[in-house]
């Protein structure tokens, strides 16, 4: 069935209001995505109707927040199609994710029977020129610490990964390759299981950072092959404070802790403690348990929208835009110019105008896009440019909305024409 | 359009925007000094001579947005041929204009030595950019203060 956009944007009560009188036109969704009222209902409801600290209480109100807790991770591995419940864990977000993955592979170095997580000298890390740097920064700093060397796959001109250079730079050296499905500052959708089929064959570890692809396509863990993927809740209509690692059990059960605390252990004695079974291992002290709850709505509610019928839809949008845009005049897309392998996230140049120029000249006239180098900056260092201007699509964006942005980047131009 | 963006960008910002004066670095300086702003990736590179307390000559080079690198070409204007203190005190006026969240009054002993950079009053009201405006402005001060340094060695 395909998107009644009208529809949708009746459940998002923040696309009603305006900005500077106009009626506000949203263009940031890669940056963070608004929310509709069922997930702002269902954080207010478990406060509201049934709060208290879950796993450990006997009372009524802990068992019914730990049943929307848990009943949260089997709505995002049902969201996932993960093969088990306990293959989701909790984060505060995706940075976390990456970051407890980067973490217990050195803690493996010491921890019994987690000897396939260790990395030191002579191991290579691998990710891709186009990361963001919450998937960029925690594997140059387990480089670091470990003494392995960091590696990365180019990209090219025209935003997309060297395919030729897939199979160079993961070799039998590596260890781990993680990278991203789809570039927040390119667009760009990487040939995910391509990559996964050459990090396999080499036995190295896979990681996807899928945080821009969970809102916008099929995210399918056991079609992906991967060996851990994660996303964040507030880019897919959740509310902000939790993400979410999923693991293959197998690895997850042989994978040392990142934080201790309370509910991660299995028994604590002075002398040392063992570790509880995933996920909890990874889930150190008091969630977030009324986002973990409102982010199981917010899956349940994409995924009844269907998620192909959310591709297909954004793909329009996407085609649609590109070609509007290419009528303006100066405009530089950085990144894909065709639809082909490109999710629904524009970043361009005006010539002679800053971006930062650009998003502020829009924003008076109640369009919200993104200026700077979108926390990946070896994207703008590799094309030459300070920054960028994105603008970035969601389930609930309309061809009207990209017909604003048009004629704002016209008033733009004028602004500066003077 | 709405009047408040139309006192942003002032056609004066827009004009040192396209055609900056003392852009370029001069060969003979007392100091340099690289200014960056992390967050939106503005930065300068800024050279200062200074002789007997006077600013005589101030050159830069930079990249960012209209506002950066306008408020670098107005402060030169300004700063160049004045004494030290002066330019000092005029940094701290400026300072005070763009951090005023909009409710500074000027008086019009203030304007008059303003001059140009009165232009940035609406960028007050706009506390993203206020650093963009400050940028040239802190860098200069930083300079002068590296020249005074070196002579004092």
């Amino acid at each position: 069935m395909p998107i009644d956009v009208e529809a949708v944007r009746k459940e998002f009560p923040i696309l009603s209001r305006e900005v500077h009188g106009v009626p506000l036109v949203y263009l940031d969704s890669a940056n963070s995505a608004q929310k509709p009222q069922v997930v702002i209902d269902a954080e207010a409801d478990l406060y509201a109707h049934h709060y208290a600290n879950v796993a450990r209480a006997v009372h009524t109100l802990g068992s019914e927040a730990t049943a929307a807790y848990e009943g949260a991770r089997d709505a995002v591995a049902g969201f996932l199609n993960a093969p088990g419940r306990d293959e989701v864990v909790f984060t505060k977000n995706i940075s976390e994710a990456l970051n407890l993955l980067a973490y217990s592979f050195s803690n493996a170095a010491t921890f019994p029977t987690a000897e396939r997580f260790r990395i030191g000298p002579g191991d290579e890390i691998v990710v891709t020129e186009m990361e963001h740097h919450s998937n960029l920064v925690p594997w140059q700093l387990l480089a670091q610490r470990t003494g392995a060397t960091f590696r990365w796959i180019p990209i090219d001109d025209e935003g997309r990964l060297v395919e030729s250079a897939i199979d160079e730079v993961i070799s039998d050296r590596t260890k781990v390759v993680s990278f991203v499905y789809q570039s927040n500052a390119l667009g760009t959708i990487n040939p995910v299981e391509r990559i996964v089929a050459r990090a396999r064959e080499v036995g190295a570890l896979s990681i996807v950072d899928a945080a821009q692809a969970a809102p916008h396509l099929p995210l399918d863990v056991q079609k992906v092959g991967a060996d851990f993927v994660a996303f964040t809740g507030h880019k897919v209509y959740g509310p902000t404070g939790v993400g979410v690692l999923w693991g293959r059990y197998d690895l997850l059960a042989e994978l040392p802790p990142f934080l201790g605390g309370g509910e991660m252990i299995e028994t604590v004695a002075m002398t040392g403690s063992t570790y509880a079974a995933p996920p909890h291992r990874f889930e150190a002290g008091t969630p977030m348990i009324a986002q973990a709850a409102a982010l199981g709505v917010a899956v349940e509610w994409l995924g009844n929208l269907g998620m192909e019928n959310v591709r297909e839809y954004e793909h329009e949008l996407v085609s649609y835009a590109l070609g509007e845009l290419s009528g303006v005049p100066g405009l530089r897309i950085v990144g894909p110019t065709t639809s082909v392998s490109r999710g629904a996230t524009i970043s361009f140049t005006l010539d002679g105008i800053h971006p930062h120029d650009v998003a502020q000249l829009l924003d008076e006239q109640g369009i919200a896009v993104r200026a700077g180098h979108h926390c990946a900056r070896p994207v703008c260092l590799r094309y030459g440019i300070p920054a960028t201007t994105r603008a970035s699509f969601g389930v609930y964006t309309t061809t009207d909305e990209i017909d604003a942005l048009v004629r704002g980047l016209d008033r733009v131009r004028g602004v500066f024409a003077a | 359009m709405t009047a408040s963006l139309d006192s942003m960008y002032q056609q004066i910002i827009i004009d040192h925007y396209k055609h900056p004066h003392h852009r370029g670095l001069p060969e003979s300086f007392d100091a340099e000094v690289h200014h960056v702003n992390p967050t939106c990736g503005d930065e300068v590179t800024l050279r200062v001579r200074v002789q007997d307390n006077t600013i005589t000559d101030l050159g830069w080079v930079g990249e960012g947005c209209s506002i950066s690198q306008a408020a670098t070409s107005v402060m030169s204007d300004l700063v160049v041929g004045t004494q030290v203190e002066q330019a000092l005190a005029l940094q701290q006026k400026f300072l005070d204009l763009v951090q005023s969240q909009g409710h500074a009054v000027l008086t019009d002993d203030d304007a008059e030595l303003l001059d140009d950079a009165v232009a940035f009053e609406g960028v007050a009201k706009y506390p993203a950019r206020v650093k963009c405006a400050l940028l040239g402005w802190m860098a200069m001060k930083g300079a002068v203060a590296d020249a005074a340094a070196k002579v004092g060695e």
